[in-house]
């Protein structure tokens, strides 16, 4: 490549227009990276397309994961859903499937997400709020009522509870009789981004840890095709970060739960290649389309040849890409649309597995059913109608895109350094890293923003005076009785000394090296609640405290 | 415009299981950068707990950040202990995703002012620094 240009033709492009006028606005990216005026060969000094880029579906997977990506099957169209009572959002669920939605994703409410009960005083007035309530395993039983779990697939967003949930999951599955080895679908499961960004954690970092590498050695036995984690870049850009960092912080993450997996002996490759990602997909197009591959090439290097994993599975990267929520404005709300659908081209482009895109009316309330068919909309006209899927990795070897890759590996690497001279994961979350580098990144944006060195249509610019407002979902103060007698009725019903029996296993068995989970699922058979097994795993474990550090 | 010379004491806080604090902590930096005292109470606070830290740091403002929709719960329970506790007189502030029909009855239940998504920190920061009679005019 870098031979058939003459480098002084394009020394000389750029010195007589280095001195072009320039916008108010300095071209750099979201993330507040300069953007030259062009890119060129020069640019790629050194790259070699043979073994830098390779081809889709090869080491080291720049163009993709899959050899002929989007021509042999289109991404999974997955809209994040859940709220009220499990019934209600088992009807969301039908209603989705029969819009042509081809995955389910179930959003539980803050107390689930937290491992209260629905009648723990701290729930008051959020169940059922922001997700569905789960209390035992009969919710469970009638949030994917009706489904065909050996069909369709299903991901779970929750963390630090995940292993009760994932026992609630796949006790319930048994009972419907589809077998393990059939079930298909992602836990999120991330606990170390909840002590970056999301601050859903419970236990401190270690058991934290520990509990979630419970799930990926017990589904890697038991549960080959299904996701036993989520690695999640989305909730640290959300919480205010820029994009290298998202990417440099997600594959830290993944990195550690490889230690520890590899400490207990497991085999890399028995689980690496289950070990799933989740990346936000922002505003910056290109920046964001060298995110995803500049993350599939780190992943696979790393695996390769830092932990010598030797199977192909074991190297891919595979991603879900959600919209950035923190993108959209109240104000004009129907101009998310926009802001959505170019975003989702980004992830498209950038070749992810599956996709959620967020719908307009969420920085108001959970997404109403107009508002949630638009956004799936949006998906499948990317999908059918604009040829983007036409051919695999459209953008390979654009000078500009592999620049920016390449930009993003080397800062990432840099990002695992001062890590590294932190002491690792842990004691660099002890330390106050990763929030207070989040934190610096949300004020420096948002000073941006203030100042109009970026302009956010309606917010900063273009603004409208008379607005008219959207129609939103309201959930009905109801619920949070109707979730709390269910949940009375179920434990009166239930036989006390087993649920008692078993919630006595579960803190044996966590005050050893085994694994969790079938003491888990043993409980969940007995009826223990959520709030119980994670207070049971608390009594062992000890509580982390949310310190106020910023 | 303030003739005050002593700096404004604000206690910041997360009330609920809400762990959203992108925009609490982005406040808190620019009212401290501004010269306000500046007291982040943290996450998971209880109505109970932020009342008595605004009794205990003697505070002028207390700023409160929900983005779980449980605002109508908490909120009011916030402005009945302060009652309740004497501290009637402290400035009530709400930041988060509060719909538009909510922001008038907070306002009604004695809400000084529910800044959304996307305020400028410079509106924040003046609206504190204004003396009370313009701000409630």
């Amino acid at each position: 490549m870098a031979t058939i240009t003459d480098r002084s033709a394009s020394e000389r492009w750029h010195d007589e227009n280095r001195k072009a006028p320039l916008r108010e606005q300095p071209p750099t990216t979201v993330s507040s990276v300069p953007i030259d005026a062009l890119y060129t060969p020069d640019s790629l000094n050194g790259f070699d397309p043979e073994t830098d880029l390779g081809f889709p579906g090869q080491y080291p997977f720049a163009r993709g994961v899959h050899a002929s990506m989007y021509r042999s099957r289109l991404w999974t169209m997955r809209q994040f859903a859940g709220f009220g009572t499990p019934r209600q959002t088992n009807e969301r669920f039908k209603f989705l499937l029969s819009k042509g939605q081809t995955g389910l994703s179930t959003a539980f409410d803050l107390p689930t997400l937290m491992g209260l009960d629905s009648d723990d005083p701290r729930s008051l007035g959020e169940v059922g709020r922001l997700g569905v309530a789960v209390d035992t395993l009969d919710d469970m039983q009638e949030l994917y009522d009706g489904i065909d779990l050996a069909k369709v697939s299903v991901s779970m967003t929750i963390n630090a509870p995940a292993a009760i949930v994932m026992a609630y999951f796949l006790a319930n599955a048994q009972d419907q009789g589809v077998d393990w080895q059939e079930l298909r679908g992602t836990i999120q499961n991330d606990t170390l981004k909840e002590f970056h960004a999301q601050n859903e954690f419970v236990y401190p970092p270690e058991p934290s840890v520990r509990l979630v590498c419970d799930v990926i050695e017990f589904c890697a036995q038991q549960v080959p095709q299904w996701n036993p984690v989520s690695i999640s870049g989305y909730h640290i850009r959300e919480a205010g970060s820029n994009a290298v960092q998202e990417l440099a912080f997600t594959l830290a993450d993944g990195f550690h739960y490889v230690d520890v997996c590899l400490e207990r002996g497991l085999d890399v490759d028995s689980f690496a290649g289950r070990l799933s990602f989740f990346f936000n997909a922002h505003n910056d197009v290109f920046e964001e389309i060298a995110k995803y591959r500049a993350a599939r090439v780190l992943w696979a290097e790393t695996l390769r040849h830092k932990y010598g994993a030797r199977k192909e599975a074991s190297w891919k990267l595979r991603f879900h890409a959600q919209t950035a929520g923190c993108s959209l404005q109240d104000k004009q709300p129907q101009v998310n649309l926009m802001r959505v659908a170019y975003q989702a081209l980004a992830a498209v482009l950038g070749g992810c597995q599956s996709l959620h895109t967020n719908s307009m009316d969420e920085t108001l309330a959970l997404p109403s059913e107009h508002a949630v068919t638009l956004a799936l909309r949006t998906q499948q006209v990317l999908a059918y109608e604009t040829g983007v899927t036409n051919t695999v990795d459209p953008l390979g070897g654009s000078y500009f895109v592999e620049t920016l890759t390449r930009q993003m590996q080397e800062q990432a690497r840099t990002y695992w350094e001062r890590i590294e001279e932190k002491g690792g994961m842990v004691p660099a979350i002890e330390a106050g890293f990763f929030r207070r580098e989040i934190a610096d990144a949300a004020f420096v944006y948002q000073r941006d923003v203030d100042a109009k060195r970026k302009l956010i249509v309606g917010v900063n610019a273009f603004q409208e005076t008379d607005e008219q407002p959207l129609e939103i979902l309201q959930i009905g103060a109801d619920v949070e009785q109707e979730q709390v007698s269910r949940l009375r009725l179920r434990k009166q019903q239930r036989d006390q000394e087993a649920a008692q029996r078993e919630l006595n296993n579960v803190k044996r068995v966590a005050a050893t090296k085994e694994n969790l989970m079938p003491a888990l699922i043993a409980a969940a058979r007995a009826r223990c609640t959520v709030g119980e097994l994670v207070n049971a795993l608390a009594d062992v474990f000890g509580r982390y405290d949310g310190a106020a550090k910023w | 415009m303030t003739t005050a010379t002593v700096p404004q004491r604000i206690v910041l806080a997360k009330i609920g299981l809400d762990g959203h604090d992108r925009g609490i902590k982005v406040v808190a930096r620019a009212l401290r950068d501004a010269g306000m005292h500046v007291i982040y109470a943290g996450l998971w606070q209880t109505p109970e707990a932020v009342v008595r830290t605004v009794g205990d740091e003697d505070a002028d403002w207390l700023g409160l950040s929900l983005l779980s929709g449980a605002h109508m719960t908490l909120v009011p329970r916030v402005l009945e202990l302060l009652r309740a506790a004497g501290l009637g007189h402290v400035g009530v502030l709400v930041g988060g995703i509060i719909p538009e029909a909510d922001i008038a009855k907070l306002t009604e239940m004695g809400v000084a002012r529910v800044f959304g998504p996307g305020t400028p920190l410079p509106e924040i920061v003046d609206f504190l620094r204004q003396p009370r009679e313009a701000r409630h005019g």
